[in-house]
């Protein structure tokens, strides 16, 4: 029953990490890419957490805290980038 | 106990349908600040109410998680605001539906002119 | 030595969390790299310099917890409502407000809280005034902008950082 829904809250975000992905190669602007690459972090850290209940290892759990931290520094030196203070 | 673990799974559901709703959200949004508008809010919800539902499932992992809920919550407004001020001094356009603009008016606004190459 | 006692304290929490357990030898090795490295990083930071430590204090850090979690949730209600509107009912535009707040780290707190509630996203910050995008700009004047957005966190950091 859990691992049920579970399954289902995982093709759920895996549908919307390929709708952000739409945006991610429409963009327009660099700015919109990065929002969808930072979103896309974001949703993938959930769908590892989610994904180490699933598997019954806790070792990718630290996977997702380095993940995090990996997605942020590079969103926080691409606008940096962008504003030309670096 | 499977109450419990029920309880988990359904906010874990919830969380993921919140991660759509902002998805859709980047897509209709108009222009980058309101995209940064739905991105921020939409996704850090998502992503704490998923991970409350794995602390649900799963008490003896709780550590780690409520490491990585403080975490999300300290960044995606730090990030969000950064390049929110990136893409202003960068002069991206705004929508045609933006009312007003005190950053151009006001006297205490930084004023950032970047000379052009 | 305030700051160097709360980034220690904050090292340690992160440890035990991240090795989930009280076994001494653990312990030991956390608290002396936690030492070595509230030593470098704190040889001048002021960041906690403002924090009032008092009972009334710490209550009140809670409360904004708690009240912050509202304020998150009613956020998010108000994006899927806008998102999911087959009519996009937005009206957004730069708005500025101005905060009483003198503590950097409150200030920080301040603008991270109001990028996380309905509709707001701080932009610039430029002394005591925030330059706020606002998804549906309901005043534009100052005042009422600042009354409308900033008073509701206000007046817990008020207490908590004097």
């Amino acid at each position: 029953m859990v691992n049920t829904i579970l399954e289902v809250a995982v093709a759920i975000i895996l549908l919307s990490i390929g709708l952000t992905m739409i945006r991610f190669v429409k963009g327009k602007t660099s700015v919109d890419r990065v929002i969808a690459f930072d979103m896309m972090s974001i949703a993938s850290l959930a769908l590892i957490a989610i994904l180490s209940y699933v598997t019954q290892r806790e070792i990718y759990l630290d996977v997702a805290i380095v993940y995090g931290l990996l997605g942020f520094l590079a969103v926080i030196i691409i606008a940096k980038y962008l504003e030309k203070s670096l | 106990m499977e109450i419990l673990e029920l309880i988990g799974a359904i906010t874990t559901l919830t969380g993921s349908l919140i991660l759509l709703v902002a998805s859709i959200g980047l897509l209709r949004m108009p222009d980058v600040y309101n995209r940064l508008q739905v991105g921020t809010k939409a996704t850090t919800l998502g992503t704490i109410l998923s991970l409350l539902g794995i602390i649900l499932i799963m008490p003896g992992w709780w550590g780690k998680l409520v490491l990585l809920i403080f975490f999300v919550m300290m960044t995606s407004p730090v990030s969000s605001h950064v390049l929110a001020r990136a893409s202003y001094f960068i002069k991206i356009p705004f929508t045609d539906k933006t009312v007003v603009d005190k950053l151009k008016v006001s006297a205490k606004a930084r004023k950032v002119e970047y000379e052009k190459k | 030595m305030k700051n160097f006692i709360i980034t220690f304290l904050i090292l340690m929490v992160v440890w035990v969390l991240l090795n989930n357990t009280f076994q001494p030898d653990i312990l030991l090795v956390g608290a002396v790299i936690a030492v070595f490295l509230s030593l470098f990083m704190c040889k001048r930071c002021e960041l906690f310099q403002d924090m009032n430590f008092t009972p009334k204090g710490i209550f009140y850090t809670i409360w904004f917890l708690g009240v912050f979690m509202v304020e998150l949730i009613k956020s998010n209600l108000d994006v899927t409502k806008r998102v999911l509107n087959p009519a996009l009912p937005i009206k957004p535009g730069i708005v500025e407000v101005k905060t009483k707040l003198k503590s950097k780290f409150a200030r920080m707190l301040l603008a991270n809280s109001i990028t996380l509630t309905p509709g707001t996203l701080t932009v610039d910050v430029v002394d005591d005034s925030f330059f706020i995008h606002w998804i549906d700009v309901k005043d534009e004047d100052i005042k009422s902008a600042s009354k409308e957005i900033v008073e509701k966190f206000e007046k817990y950091l008020e207490v908590i950082y004097g």
